[in-house]
């Protein structure tokens, strides 16, 4: 073995997760160096040109607060930015851009190479090597030794990648890239489970074959808000994308060539998303549907490149072609690059501790695809959390582990860790218990102390943010307070088509009612300070949903304190009489580090968590009367 | 999810054993649920009894101050009690009728349930059972929890469960199409109208309160229903007590158990029984000093579960009688006539302004008296009809899951109407889904985007 350079840490992978994970390690202070089989495809964007959306948006934002690059690139390569369910309540509204591929991964690719202490290799890592249970490095296909203390991987969907085109397969890792094949093995032989998932895309249409006039435009908010608290612009010329639609032509196509797709015929044996079907299981599950939508998304400034989303496929190019032109404004269309499936390998994520450590090899993290999830945003948080939990352990420090009360990142890595996953996970605001308290517009207030603790969040931007935060407590406040004459503010709400008020009123209540906004207030009896839309929007919120708000906040301190019980890693599970077979299986299995994780186990029952409960503290007293 | 911290209450001595009942509370707030439900007859307030005191007094409705029990309550407060927290024991007197209604009064308070072996579990955690009893705590968890679970699965025959599984379906696809909506704001989602959803969330509230209600009902069915006859001085009290008993004399027999100095009769209405509590004094009224018999009387209208206020039809209304149509007003009660086969001299405008039903009979010829039957079977059975085929509620633990999905449908419903964001109403919903959950099994969020991905047809 050539021995090289040593490193703190070595990050397997440069897409969404791996670059997060590199920049976090390296602005902790570690030597870390980042491995990608092609440089000119760092960061790319291997799906749609999309970034945010719901949920995935809110954990842009916590991304961005816990001092990673994600919302920062996507604020320079952005070419519509959409607040999407504005007509909805403010607590579920979410952000998403549209973004140009190529800016996006030449900006991030900039941002790696100007970061201290990184260095950036082009090389495919074949093995992890693993030594009485800790990782010591990794070796490439060229022989090469690199030694590190930490090493994190996230090689996305490049495990025995396998791409399906009809009935045409070839290994890839994504469309003209190969595979790793040597890394999959090794990790099996490290001891991990692994299994297989899919995926798929839509093929991409070249503008100069789409008649745009048959399509309806979608143009983006004017102005548009940014992803990045640091952002103060967005600088890049704003692109509409294009709405049309499939209709029984296209679908008949599809039904009558189904034994041609990849995964109609049973070539595929991953499981796929339910929430991102494919054309063909669009039109076979919701065969009474007579139409299906198709956004037209531009892939960038500089490019004709258009990605058809919405028609997912693995059938054969022929049959793409012919169905794509069945569509309004399709009807003359070329195809650039043809949609495919793509099989790849997983790592069963009940393996991985919260912070993405491995349970069984100390040192190894994984992050990304490799852990089961989809979208770009679920890898970028699960890099930067592996990252910066890399670096922490290196500097003897606590692993960050984000509660579900305090970030979607939180959810998403209690989910995996937790329940594991069948499908490639994404995040939905579904799956979040405290939706009300996980907003998207106040995730600096809730993780900059986390942020600045860990060294993420510099000085300045910490203390912005604690100023903001006393800014909309003293509003708040003062709302509280004040009272406001009838003949101050009747009149405003007989516009608004609310009854008005007879004595003197608190604001409180007026903010409270669903048609008064903050903007009414303003009018009718305005703050002495200078809020800005910001501060004015976090309270309103907070005034709106204050019952609610205090409901959730209190449920989240409640289980807090389950939380706060660890169980013993040593605790004997086939020891608890009574405990079901099942529920044995899942506690071994996961082995949950808290009784509010083993609370959220699938099938967990109360009469189970009193049995854990006295097994914990039997444990205890009787390590304390060992004394 | 369970919380540690909670407060938590059940019934702690054996069903059937003897006349007397402990409903015992134990957590941070027994002390205030007792203050609520307890009326000392000493100035006492259990908050700031002396540790270990005893104190006697009444359990009282706190919706209305009415005295619902005889009770004796004792105060053990942090630590020095068996689990260690703040603990509240009621002893109740009427048996075990009235332990279940006092530990329904503590639920409504704000306690919860106990889990089977749930204070020897806290027993145990907060250091009460040393390390070697650790095993026994285990089996008593264990075995609880089984028999438990053994009498739940029992309880849910009858097509209780298929019935919750439909209401928990429609929960959940009312739910399914409010995240969809938040989730998917780009997708052709062919959403509810709000008052499509209302409609089915109103139906889905309907049929969780009638099956609520049949708890009470089937408790009628198993425990009895105490009947009370009240009036003045010969309007006939014995003779309708006689003629009711009458025909049912066979099965007339004393209920064991009570430790009043009340008698009481039982008997049965179409498989119902029921229990005329004749309150002593009536019988001989003439006995008692005038003082006592107001008294008892009092006490009848107050434990009741339905009351006969007899009317002497051959005589005008005395000041008593309206007095009496005054207390009964609001209850559960008939009023009823008595003596219809002598003139009447009594005047039906001046009853009808009092109350809206009433009866007359004859408690001599027994004319009438199959009519007050019957009215006393549908006023305690209003939602016996035939189409439940059986279906009831028997597991306090159920029906307090039932009222509490109950609540939260309301609320969902209340915040539909009052334009409210869609995030709160799911809330609301997600927190009924919870409660029918601790019956049905838990609605998971992996149910929910199940439901979404079968109904809608969703991603780009």
């Amino acid at each position: 073995m050539n021995t090289t350079k040593t490193y703190d840490v070595i990050v397997v992978g440069a897409g969404h997760a791996g670059c997060e994970a590199a920049l976090a390690a390296a602005r902790m202070g570690m030597a870390a160096c980042i491995f990608t089989m092609n440089l000119d495809t760092i960061g790319q964007m291997s799906c749609n040109p999309a970034i945010g959306g719901l949920a995935k948006g809110h954990i842009v934002r916590e991304i961005d607060v816990l001092g990673g690059e994600m919302a920062k690139i996507t604020d320079k390569a952005g070419i519509q930015f959409r607040m999407l369910n504005k007509s909805k309540g403010p607590a579920v509204w979410s952000l998403r851009a549209q973004t140009d591929r190529v800016l996006y991964r030449l900006k991030m690719r900039h941002v790696l190479e100007t970061q201290e202490n990184l260095d950036i290799k082009q090389a495919a890592v074949e093995e992890i090597i693993v030594e009485g249970g800790k990782v010591k490095g990794v070796l490439t296909a060229l022989g090469i030794f690199y030694s590190s203390g930490c090493v994190i991987v996230t090689t996305g969907t490049f495990l025995k990648g396998l791409m399906h085109i009809g009935h045409e397969s070839f290994a890839a890792g994504r469309a003209g890239e190969f595979p790793s094949v040597g890394l999959s093995d090794c990790l099996a032989r490290i001891g991990l489970k692994l299994g297989r998932l899919k995926t798929g895309t839509p093929p991409r249409l070249d503008a100069k074959t789409i008649d745009f006039s048959k399509t309806e435009a979608q143009f983006g908010d004017d102005p548009p808000t940014p992803f990045s608290h640091s952002t103060q612009k967005i600088t890049n010329p704003q692109l509409p994308c294009y709405i049309t639609y499939t209709n029984p032509e296209t679908h008949k196509i599809i039904q009558d060539n189904l034994e041609r797709s990849a995964m109609y015929s049973g070539k595929i044996t991953g499981i796929g998303p339910r929430y991102c079907p494919s054309i063909e299981d669009k039109v076979v599950r919701f065969a009474e549907r007579q139409r299906h939508q198709v956004f037209l998304e531009p892939e960038g400034l500089d490019t004709n490149e258009y990605y058809a989303n919405g028609i997912s496929t693995s059938l054969p190019l022929d049959i793409q072609t012919a169905l794509v032109r069945t569509i309004p404004g399709l009807e003359n269309a070329e195809i650039m690059r043809p949609g495919y499936a793509i099989e790849y390998d997983f790592v069963f994520p009940t393996q991985l501790k919260h912070s993405l450590e491995t349970k069984n090899i100390e040192g190894l993290f994984l992050g990304g695809q490799i852990n089961g999830t989809s979208g770009y945003e679920e890898a970028a948080a699960q890099g930067l959390i592996a990252g910066i939990n890399a670096a922490l352990r290196l500097q003897g420090r606590e692993p960050l582990v984000l509660g579900r009360h305090e970030a979607y990142i939180g959810v998403l890595l209690d989910d995996l860790v937790t329940k594991g996953t069948k499908e490639p996970y994404r995040m939905f605001t579904s799956r979040a218990e405290y939706r009300l308290l996980l907003r998207h517009d106040n995730a600096d207030m809730r993780l900059m102390e986390k942020g600045h603790e860990i060294g993420l969040l510099n000085d300045e931007t910490y203390e912005y943010f604690v100023d903001k935060k006393k800014k909309i407590e003293d509003e708040i406040n003062r709302i509280k307070k004040t009272r406001v004459k009838p003949d101050r503010i009747n009149a405003a709400l007989k516009e608004l088509g609310t009854s008005a008020i007879e004595e003197d009123s608190p604001l409180e209540q007026l903010l409270k009612r669903p048609e008064v906004s903050y903007a009414v207030i303003r009018q009718c009896s305005p703050s002495e300070v200078e809020l800005g839309d910001d501060v004015e929007h976090q309270v309103e919120i907070q005034v709106k949903y204050e019952g609610y708000i205090i409901r959730q906040q209190e449920t989240a301190e409640k289980l807090k304190k389950l939380e706060e019980k660890n169980i013993p890693a040593d605790i004997d599970y086939k020891a608890l009489p009574g405990i079901s077979r099942e529920i044995l299986c899942k506690l071994e299995e996961v082995r949950p580090a808290n009784l509010g994780q083993a609370g959220r186990i699938q099938g967990m029952t109360p009469a189970a968590l009193s049995l854990i409960m006295i097994a914990i503290e039997k444990i205890r007293r009787s390590r304390v009367s060992h004394l | 999810m369970r919380f540690e911290n909670d407060t938590i209450a059940a019934i702690s001595t054996p069903v059937g054993q003897g006349g007397i009942g402990i409903v015992r509370i134990s957590g941070p707030q027994a002390l205030e649920i007792a203050d609520r439900l307890f009326r000392a007859k000493k100035a006492d307030i259990p908050s700031v009894a002396r540790q270990a005191s005893l104190l006697y007094g009444h359990i009282i409705n706190p919706a209305d101050n009415t005295i619902m029990d005889e009770a004796l309550l004792s105060v053990m407060r942090s630590p020095h009690s068996y689990t260690k927290e703040d603990v509240v024991e009621i002893n109740c007197h009427g048996g075990i009728i009235s332990v279940k209604r006092t530990l329904e009064a503590v639920l409504a308070q704000g306690a919860r349930l106990a889990d089977p072996g749930e204070f020897t579990k806290r027993a145990f955690l907060n250091g009460r059972i040393n390390l070697t009893q650790a095993e026994a705590v285990f089996d008593i968890i264990t075995a609880k929890t089984e028999e438990g679970m053994r009498i739940a699965v029992e309880q849910l025959q009858g097509g209780l469960s298929e019935k919750l599984g439909h209401i928990k379906n429609k929960l959940l696809e009312i739910g399914a199409c409010a995240e969809a909506y938040i989730d998917f704001p780009e997708d052709e989602i062919g959403i509810q109208t709000l008052q499509q959803i209302r409609g089915r969330l109103a139906e889905a509230k309907d049929e969780i309160n009638g099956l609520s209600s049949t708890f009470q009902e089937a408790r009628f069915f198993r425990d009895g229903l105490s009947v009370a006859i009240v009036g003045r001085p010969n309007v006939g009290k014995s003779s309708l007590l006689n003629i009711l008993l009458k025909k049912d004399r066979a099965i007339v027999t004393e209920l064991p158990g009570t430790t009043r100095d009340i008698i009481e009769d039982y008997l049965n209405i179409n498989g119902l029984p029921i229990r005329i509590m004749d309150t002593a004094g009536i019988r001989n009224s003439e006995e008692l000093v005038e003082k006592e018999g107001i008294r008892r009387s009092l006490h009848a209208i107050q434990n009741a579960d339905f009351i006969i206020a007899l009317l002497d039809g051959s005589e005008p209304l005395a000041e008593d009688d309206f007095q009496l149509m005054e207390l009964i007003s609001g209850k559960n009660a008939v009023v009823v006539i008595n003596k219809s086969d002598l003139p009447a001299k009594l005047s039906l405008e001046t009853v009808r302004e009092k109350t809206k039903e009433y009866l007359s009979l004859s408690a001599l010829s027994g004319e009438g008296v199959e009519t007050l039957k019957s009215a006393i079977f549908h006023a305690n059975l209003r939602n016996w009809g035939e189409e439940r085929e059986g279906v009831v509620v028997t597991n306090i633990r159920h029906k307090t899951a039932l009222d509490n999905t109950s609540s939260s449908i309301g609320r969902a419903i209340g915040l539909l109407s009052a334009n409210q964001p869609l995030e709160l109403f799911s809330i609301e919903l997600r927190e009924a889904m919870d409660s029918l959950g601790e019956i049905t099994g838990m609605v998971t969020p992996e149910d929910i985007l199940d439901k979404i991905f079968s109904a809608f047809c969703i991603g780009k």
